[in-house]
């Protein structure tokens, strides 16, 4: 056991322990925070294998973009503060297909890599890699950057209610909110324009 | 370097995502949960390219890059999606979603 070694069994019981109470935690908040953890460790585990710029976009993008965003949706969507009692679905088929993918892919690992020992490589620095992905993978960056500039689009479109055609027909039970505006959706242009106003401005 | 520990820590943390997936009925850990699978892959493309011999140097690394990037898009549009359902239906628990069209 290297000192490598030990810094990676740590940091994986970590990130896999914070993993479990991201999908057992009654709390929705907390599951956000318990996922910073998670993705935290990964960044070290991932700065132990001397991938540097990963861990750096890592803790970047994941940490810092994305779970505001997760936690953004938690709020937006008026999460009730502290515990709630109906997050899970009755789960032993997810407890039989969950264990059954992890445990099974742990086996088919070990039995694949055993106790064997491999020298780490020198660090990767961010030229080395910058320079293989504007060398050998510049085409797929493009094409990322195309996904990337799509999935913006289609997240306005998604979001604007004032944008393409009109989804509140194809929702049974749609006009939960008041049900009075169901009685009559042929000529409720006016009213139903109001109330997507409504719902807009409490956003 | 022992390559099984990362490898093993990744296997975990697909199972638990995907347990995650299944359990869960806010549409909003759902999508945490997705992370970790994205995560678990990412951990296990970084592993092998520190320790396979590949023929071009650093691709594994490259490739957890690019699904970093694909998991933002992905963050993006679904929590787009979330809060259209939450708008509509005033709920985001994903087994209450209709999957037929009803013609009114």
């Amino acid at each position: 056991m290297t000192a490598a070694d030990v810094l990676l069994l740590g940091l994986g019981a970590v990130a896999v322990g914070s993993a479990l109470l991201v999908v057992t935690t009654k709390h929705l908040v907390r599951a956000g925070l318990y996922l910073v953890v998670c993705l935290g460790a990964m960044a070290g585990l991932y700065l132990v294998l001397t991938a540097e710029l990963v861990a750096w976009v890592q803790v970047l993008i994941y940490v810092g973009a994305v779970v505001v965003l997760l936690l953004f949706a938690v709020m937006l969507t008026r999460a009730p503060i502290g515990a709630s009692d109906d997050l899970d679905r009755p789960g032993w088929p997810a407890v039989l297909v969950g264990g059954g993918a992890g445990l099974g892919l742990a086996a088919l690992l070990v039995d694949a890599f055993r106790w064997t020992t491999v020298d780490l490589p020198e660090a990767g620095t961010a030229e080395r890699l910058g320079s293989d992905i504007f060398g050998s993978w510049v085409l797929p960056f493009e094409v990322l950057s195309v996904l990337l500039l799509a999935a913006l689009v289609g997240a306005i479109v998604i979001s604007r209610p004032d944008i393409g055609a009109d989804r509140r027909d194809a929702w049974p039970g749609a006009d939960r909110r008041d049900p009075g505006a169901g009685a009559d959706r042929r000529d409720a242009g006016a009213g139903a324009g109001a109330d997507r106003r409504g719902a807009g401005a409490d956003r | 370097m022992r390559p099984v520990i990362p490898y093993v820590t990744a296997a975990l943390l697909f199972g638990i995502g995907v347990y995650g997936v299944l359990r869960r009925r806010n549409a909003v850990l759902l999508l945490m949960s997705v992370e970790l699978m994205l995560n678990a892959v990412n951990l296990i493309l970084v592993t092998a390219d520190t320790t396979v011999r590949a023929a071009l140097p650093h691709t594994g690394q490259v490739f957890a890059l690019f699904v970093i990037v694909i998991a933002a898009a992905e963050v993006g549009v679904g929590l787009a999606i979330v809060l259209q359902l939450y708008r509509l239906r005033a709920s985001v628990a994903v087994d209450e979603v209709p999957l037929e069209r009803i013609d009114a």
